[in-house]
């Protein structure tokens, strides 16, 4: 068989459901092949758009997500979902036509140096240099994408050797030397970390999405629940531990509670779990945390002691060693009762400073509000996901996640235009779920394109466009951190967001009152097929509230 | 072969004294790699991209078709080291890196030095060449080619007395390392 037609079969083999891509020159074989597979292929409007589709979908799902894309542009325009399922650890798939062997290195029509321009942002990457590696290279990808911490690959395979005619064998098993992520944690750490947090006094749980990667959750919170420790979580592990609950403090970091970034202050012991210590969650990193010891857990021995020196590094996948660690702890038969004080401080400061807002007296939508209507409207039970700046920051302060996946957003990249494409690969990957995109009217124009996908395909998501007309998060630190000149961030009263959804073929609805919002927004999400609502919210909220960058975590204002 | 593993709990009195983890001497680092396209291209992307300095680097066939081996030094006063090798585990192309303790480690340099040799000068250009142990590989009516192998220090101690007499050129393979002892490096 021709080796596309291998290519096909490998998908099949690895479980793939769904691929997002776009057709071009170099990948015409792949495309060809699609006809008869009985896979099945979402045509995007934008490469882009398809990559961030398949994080979407491999957020939402846990499985692997596979993104494709002609050579040259087609490979330049899925750069951006690499960098961002790479700083996020999403696994990715991306499978990339290359100009034949012949004219590479030629400059030849539509050639990039796919694999040059991707390096540094992979977690590894095949250059198919004979037809006959194909089928290894692509089980590989999908083996390298899922274990371990997961990530983004990429396979690019030219239109010649995509080609050519194959004695395909099936590849049952994939050996990479150089590649044996350690997963079990080391029993002697584990016994040393139990025995720490038998005897903290102030000990705090510090989650990240590895946690929610490895599937640890219920790990987590039964660990939690043994002796009360506080739990808090950054922007990526939201979910993580089920919101609200006694032990949740609330996320921590930038825009985190209070309660979270004191608690992490003042804690003599601090257990990260599957975070990465980044500057957005430490701060001034010399007043981070004075008084703590930490114990490190992740998959990554390269995350361990690279910000943050650990006391206890622990090595390994999360739920293993969460599991392990319970059964230590359990044994040591700690005295709960030393935790006392500390949940009176805790307590103490969760009453002074619960995260508020000044509600509008005039029937001005407040962002936050939105988000709290939307979260009433979902029942709290859908999966969200954002782009990035204010709305982001609001959605995940405001609407508390109860459980793992629900929450999807770009974390480590920042990428506007994230959310909408995101969406669109999360219901597909969850047709039974409820999936709405909080998005900024900023970011949503970013990769709105795909609205047209959702309409072809009956993609069925609610976009809710927070619309300020303003970067908004750029205005914010402008006004606090730039004497209020604002410059380039006034995106006016365009595009008409109602006309445009129905130019695309979508639902298009647009809310300014507070009354009734919740109602509207139930209805709105009630609509058969996609739709897009432009809610219009006061237009210089903050968000609060904040550790301005580079600051202390005790010097948090607002 | 692979990640590293669980390292053994560290006191806090190590940890202090880890300081980062920055040793202040040369550290030559030793990296099997799978000889597959782009493998160096890895290595360079990453360390320009950490910002870790390179001061030397050569890479090499072995005994193995299939794999080459990387030595390259790295200042351990600029760079914590555990950083670098951690970071270089994550390439998938990496089989194996050892970080060679200097006084188990036969080290050699190979340079060759171009240097001027006019008339009365030539004499004291042979007389060093000599005393370095260096082999005159070329010879012109001007000028003289000297071939120098040993540890960096020696290249470097020759350096300094070739330049006085009139350094041309130099060039230097930059160093491959050896583990002493039966065991493989």
């Amino acid at each position: 068989m021709r080796a596309v037609d291998a290519v096909m079969e490998c998908l099949k083999a690895e479980g793939v459901e769904v691929v997002f891509g776009l057709p071009g020159g170099a990948n015409l074989p792949t495309y060809d092949a699609f006809v008869d597979a009985g896979i099945r292929h979402i045509l995007v409007r934008h490469e882009a758009g398809g990559g961030h589709a398949a994080e979407g979908y491999a957020k939402a799902t846990g499985r692997v997500g596979v993104a494709m894309g002609t050579s040259g542009p087609g490979a330049t325009n899925l750069v951006t979902p690499i960098m961002d399922a790479m700083m996020d650890s999403v696994p990715v798939v991306f499978i990339t036509g290359q100009v034949r062997t012949e004219l590479l290195g030629t400059d030849g029509f539509q050639e990039a140096d796919t694999l040059g321009l991707t390096m540094p942002a992979v977690k590894h990457s095949w250059m198919i240099q004979h037809p006959l590696e194909i089928p290894r290279a692509i089980h590989e990808a999908f083996h390298v994408a899922r274990t371990g911490r997961p990530g983004p690959v990429v396979v690019d395979i030219p239109q010649d050797l995509s080609r050519a005619e194959i004695d395909y064998q099936p590849v049952t098993d994939v050996k990479l030397p150089g590649y044996q992520p350690t997963t079990e944690g080391n029993a002697k750490q584990i016994r040393q970390a139990a025995k720490a947090l038998a005897t903290a006094r102030r000990p705090v749980f510090y989650v990240g999405g590895g946690v929610v990667n490895a599937g640890a959750a219920k790990e987590l919170t039964d660990l939690a629940r043994l002796d009360r420790f506080p739990v808090t979580a950054t922007l990526m592990g939201l979910g993580a531990y089920p919101a609200p609950d006694p032990l949740w403090l609330g996320m921590l970091g930038m825009h985190g509670t209070r309660a979270a970034n004191y608690a992490m202050d003042e804690a003599d012991l601090i257990c990260a779990i599957g975070a990465r210590f980044d500057d957005r969650i430490t701060g001034k990193l010399s007043e981070f945390a004075p008084r703590a010891k930490f114990i490190h857990i992740d998959v990554d021995p390269a995350e361990i002691s690279k910000n943050v020196p650990a006391h206890i590094p622990i090595v390994g996948d999360a739920r293993h060693v969460l599991g392990r660690l319970a059964t230590e702890f359990r044994a040591l038969e700690a005295d709960s009762s030393r935790l006392d004080a500390w949940w009176e401080r805790i307590e103490g400061w969760r009453a002074k400073y619960p995260l508020r807002y000044e509600e509008s007296t005039d029937g001005e939508i407040k962002p936050q509000y939105m988000v709290q209507a939307v979260y009433e409207a979902t029942g709290g039970d859908a999966i969200v996901t954002t782009d990035v700046g204010q709305h982001q920051m609001w959605a995940a302060q405001y609407y508390h996640f109860d459980q793992p996946r629900k929450w999807i957003n770009s974390g480590g990249l920042g990428t506007m235009g994230f959310g909408l494409p995101a969406a669109m690969g999360a219901k597909v990957g969850c047709p039974d779920q409820t999936v709405v995109c909080i998005a900024g009217d900023g970011s949503v124009q970013m990769n709105m394109q795909e609205l047209a996908t959702c309409a072809q395909e009956g993609i069925d998501i609610k976009v809710l466009i927070m619309n300020n007309g303003y970067l908004g998060m750029v205005r914010q630190w402008q006004e606090l951190f730039w004497d209020r000149r604002y410059s380039q961030v006034d995106m006016g009263n365009f595009p008409d967001f109602v006309k445009l959804a129905e130019a695309y073929g979508a639902t298009g609805l647009r809310f300014a009152e507070k009354a009734g919002l919740v109602e509207n927004l139930r209805e709105a999400i009630a609509t058969p097929g996609p739709v897009m609502v432009d809610v219009r919210v006061g237009r210089e909220e903050n968000v609060y509230p904040m550790i301005a960058p580079g600051q202390a975590a005790r010097d948090m204002v607002g | 072969m692979g990640e590293p593993g669980t390292q053994e709990l560290l006191s806090l009195e190590e940890l202090e004294a880890a300081g980062g983890m920055r040793t202040g001497r040369k550290h030559v680092l030793s990296i099997l790699v799978e000889d597959k396209p782009g493998v160096l291209t890895r290595i360079a992307g990453l360390f320009a991209r950490r910002g870790f300095n390179i001061d030397t680097l050569t890479v090499g066939p072995t005994d193995d078709l299939s794999v080459s081996r990387i030595t390259l030094t790295v200042d351990g006063a600029l760079h914590p080291i555990d950083h670098v090798t951690k970071q270089l585990h994550k390439l998938i192309n990496v089989l194996k890196i050892r970080d060679l303790e200097p006084r188990d480690t036969v080290s050699r340099e190979l340079a060759l030095f171009k240097i001027a040799a006019d008339g009365p000068q030539r004499a004291e250009v042979l007389q060093v060449c000599e005393i370095f142990r260096g082999k005159v590989v070329d010879v012109g009516r001007r000028s003289v080619i000297v071939e120098v192998t040993g540890t960096t220090d020696k290249i470097e101690a020759f350096e300094a007395m070739a330049r006085p007499l009139g350094l041309i050129e130099m060039m230097r393979t930059g160093e491959i390392a050896i583990s002493r002892g039966r065991g493989e490096t």
